[in-house]
């Protein structure tokens, strides 16, 4: 008798939406501090970075700008109600994401193995801050390829468009976030370069 | 009724994309529940239990500073290796300290207060049936219970806990080899630590989004009770501090494990000069402290809007200055972030930043001064019931006056050369957040135990707890200020050792006996706790005659709160002894049509049909007066 209104007012797909806001908040404040404490350091002890950045950066940037686009592209289907494209879209945002994560790995290949600039033992440890700038955002990244999947898999299953719809936009409010801190880090260091 | 709260199981599964009924099973009923008021009952009795925990441990090194130089076969019999010959280990002393401050500070003023009292009164005091994702918030006590037990592990380990103090300092803390404490210890708290930012994010999230997106119909965010109020904002402080915190604790750890330097320079340890060049330790108290003085407004907040809550019902008044009260609160957060080099004075801060960490710290003084001035003035002529939650809640009121005033003397750069690291400082903080944080706490325990547990505590054993513990927090930490401002350092495990301090001695026996008895009283508590929860009385829809929406939920509970529709609300929740009322309280849930007679001008100010209502009303009872 009384399933209706209570069915109505437990669906709150809203307010979860909101708390992936805040926790994106929080991921920021992460980032935020970490960029601090490079600033906090270099500043301190007269530090500078002293480093070219690999070009690998570079390339991991185009891809991880084009995997938001593929991205975008994947829920304007999923709003047209077009799954095998929302689903194609998606797959190639996944495998776009795998790429990141390799060139970010093999940037650090770079760095520490053409480069000489070390993680471990480097007497000027803004160098070290690029590792853990890097790494704190591929544990996001993995994070997210795992949401990634999960909205993937379920377009598989027979899911309501609500909720198809609902599952897109918090994997995309991560995604872009992602991209966006990451863009964040990298005009970072450039500007910090020398 | 219970086809009903089985239904509801149904719903939210629905929601999960599953349509099968789900049977309420002891698993899921009392151990990975995703009820908010079960999930506020766990963080409640691990939170008591950490409590106790940490005051064991505090009780333990009083016996080392009241007799530094005796023997306790005992002592021996219960620590082992860690007391050889009945006196404690320095090492172990240390230990204690660290994990006593880190126990009290994080696992039960942050998590068993905050984690309790969200939990518990978010949801039903805005008219929600659940948190927006009760699964996070399952996750977010989980995460906490392993914190626990990965803390407390860390007894258990050859090398014995961290004992860098609570604040975990490099270079000591970041070099496993530098003492015992910065081995195995070190690592568990670590672990513990990142486990327990975990618990509080996941915790936070849900209740900023509960907060913002699910009150009830007609609860605007001027008529939540401050106690939401108070807990929403401690949750905001946490979202953006806590982080911060993760930050450096994650370079640390690479420090420790993975070779960098971030924290450390200049390293000779026995004799070896260490690899480690560049580093900053002031870098780390920096990330630190951010989280730090936040954090200490994380504890003390939560108090505050509980103690509010309760003077106010417990005086029969409204509270003094609501919307003052609302303020503060968001001025002491936002302050909160501007203040934490207050604990950085002597690491050789330019004076002039001193200067401006010290401006933007006795700042604080006046939002606090607002929130005690407005509670003193609810009491004033109040119709106090002094109920065992009351006497709390003054305590709550008592400490945070008596503990403040010696913050204004510490925030301020040039006194803190003295001060720091000494027993003032000890004084200053067990007054203003230990004590008063943990009376807030106890007072809510005593309020909303039959909202938990649907039965009264017992009053009398309440009265006795009170008291003693009352009494006995003021002999423990009052006379540490005299200490303190004749220079006696916190942190020495024998005082005995510095013969200018050897005429403290009587004074820290003193301490110890006066620590033992507030340790008996708690007894008192925890037998009045576990036995009320079994055989206590049982309790009426409304035991305190409250305005606030808990007391109109159901006493039996349901996962929804509320059976059929959730209530809607109309009024503040402060109209206690409203003039031409025939009750002296007055429900949310009541409307104005329905109390005419108490209904004032004001009561309609963005309502102007309500007000041409009250108009008409008032000249209507005009008229049919006699005529004398």
């Amino acid at each position: 008798m009384m399933a209706p209104t209570q069915q109505e007012d437990r669906v709150n797909y809203g307010a979860k939406k909101f708390s992936m806001w805040i926790f994106i908040f929080t991921s920021f404040m992460l980032f935020a501090a970490l960029t601090s404490a490079f600033i906090v350091y270099s500043g301190g002890k007269g530090h500078g970075l002293n480093v070219m950045m690999p070009r690998a950066f570079m390339y991991s940037t185009m891809v991880i700008i084009i995997s938001s686009m593929t991205l975008f592209l994947a829920s304007r289907a999923a709003k047209q109600s077009q799954p095998e494209k929302q689903r194609l879209f998606l797959w190639l945002t996944f495998f776009l994401g795998i790429a990141f994560f390799v060139i970010q790995i093999y940037a650090w290949y770079v760095l520490t193995y053409k480069m000489g600039i070390y993680f471990s033992f480097n007497p000027n440890a803004s160098q070290s801050f690029i590792y853990v700038f890097s790494g704190m955002h591929l544990l996001h990244i993995i994070a997210a390829l795992l949401v990634l999947l999960r909205t993937i898999i379920s377009t598989y299953r027979n899911t309501t468009q609500a909720k198809n719809l609902f599952k897109m936009e918090m994997t995309s409010i991560f995604w872009h976030f992602l991209d966006i801190i990451w863009i964040y880090l990298y005009v970072f260091l450039l500007l910090n370069q020398y | 009724m219970s086809t009903l709260a089985v239904h509801d199981h149904g719903v939210v599964h629905h929601e999960e994309g599953h349509e099968h009924h789900h049977k309420a099973t002891f698993l899921n009923t009392y151990v990975f529940s995703q009820d908010h008021k079960m999930i506020g009952k766990q963080f409640l009795i691990t939170g008591i239990t950490m409590a106790f925990i940490g005051m064991s441990l505090s009780l333990l090194f009083r016996i080392q500073l009241a007799y530094p130089d005796k023997t306790f076969p005992i002592l021996e019999t219960l620590l082992g290796r860690f007391a050889p010959g009945g006196r404690l280990s320095p090492d172990f002393y240390m230990s204690l300290v660290t994990i006593h401050g880190t126990i009290m500070v994080f696992f039960v003023l942050t998590a068993g207060l905050s984690g309790t009292f969200a939990n518990l009164l978010i949801p039903l005091q805005i008219g929600a049936r659940d948190m927006a994702s009760p699964f996070v918030n399952m996750l977010s006590y989980w995460f906490f219970l392993m914190a626990s037990i990965v803390l407390l592990s860390s007894f258990f380990v050859q090398k014995g806990p961290a004992s860098g103090g609570w604040t975990i300092y490099p270079p000591l803390s970041a070099l496993p080899n530098a003492m015992p404490g910065s081995a195995e210890g070190m690592t568990l708290w670590l672990i513990s630590m990142v486990l327990f930012v975990g618990s509080s994010l996941m915790g936070g999230i849900n209740y900023i989004s509960t907060v913002l997106n699910m009150r009830t119909k007609g609860m605007d965010l001027w008529k939540m009770p401050l106690t939401v109020w108070a807990l929403f904002l401690t949750a905001v402080l946490g979202v953006l501090s806590f982080p911060v915190l993760v930050a450096g604790l994650v370079l640390l750890i690479f420090d420790r494990s993975f070779g960098t330097s971030f924290y450390l320079s200049d390293i000779v340890l026995g004799g070896t000069v260490q690899p480690f060049e560049g580093g900053s330790p002031i870098l780390f108290e920096h990330l630190f402290w951010f989280l730090g003085h936040p954090e200490v407004y994380i504890i003390i907040m939560p108090a505050m809007g509980i103690s509010s809550e309760i003077l106010a019902v417990n005086s029969r008044k409204p509270i003094f200055g609501y919307h003052a009260m609302v303020y503060s609160l968001i001025g002491i957060a936002v302050l909160s972030f501007i203040v934490w080099g207050h604990h950085m004075f002597v690491t050789g801060m330019n004076p002039f930043l001193g200067g401006v960490f010290m401006i933007t710290t006795l700042i604080i003084a006046v939002p606090s001064a607002v929130k005690t001035f407005n509670w003193l003035a609810t009491l004033w002529r109040g119709n106090i019931r002094f109920t065992p939650g009351m006497l709390f809640a003054i305590g709550m009121v008592s400490f945070f006056i008596s503990g403040g005033l010696t913050g204004i003397f510490l925030g301020n750069s040039a006194l803190d050369i003295t001060l720091h690291d000494s027993y003032f400082v000890v004084a200053h903080f067990h007054l203003v957040m230990g004590s008063a944080a943990i009376f807030g706490m106890l007072a809510g325990v005593y309020h909303w135990f039959p909202k938990f547990f649907r039965r009264m505590m017992d009053e009398r054993l309440g009265y006795l707890h009170f008291w003693i513990t009352f009494i006995c927090a003021y002999l423990v930490f009052f006379p540490m200020h005299f200490m303190g401002l004749d220079g006696v350092p916190r942190r020495y495990y024998a005082l005995t050792a510095f013969p200018s301090f050897n005429r403290w001695l009587t004074v820290n026996t003193f301490i110890t006996w006066a620590a033992f008895m507030a340790g008996a009283a708690q007894v008192a508590f925890l037998f009045n706790f576990i036995h009320s929860i079994f055989w206590g009385k049982k309790t009426v829809q409304n035991p305190w005659k409250s305005n606030t929406l808990e007391w109109d939920a159901p006493i039996e509970h349901h996962h929804g709160n509320w059976v059929g529709e959730l209530p809607t609300v109309y009024r503040w929740p402060y109209d206690y002894s409203k003039p031409g009322h025939d009750e002296d309280f007055i429900p949310q849930t009541v409307p104005y049509s329905q109390t005419m007679s108490s209904n004032l001008p004001h009561d309609f100010e963005d309502n102007p049909k309500g007000l041409e209502e009250y108009n008409t009303w008032v000249s209507t009872q005009k008229a049919n007066e006699p005529i004398k």
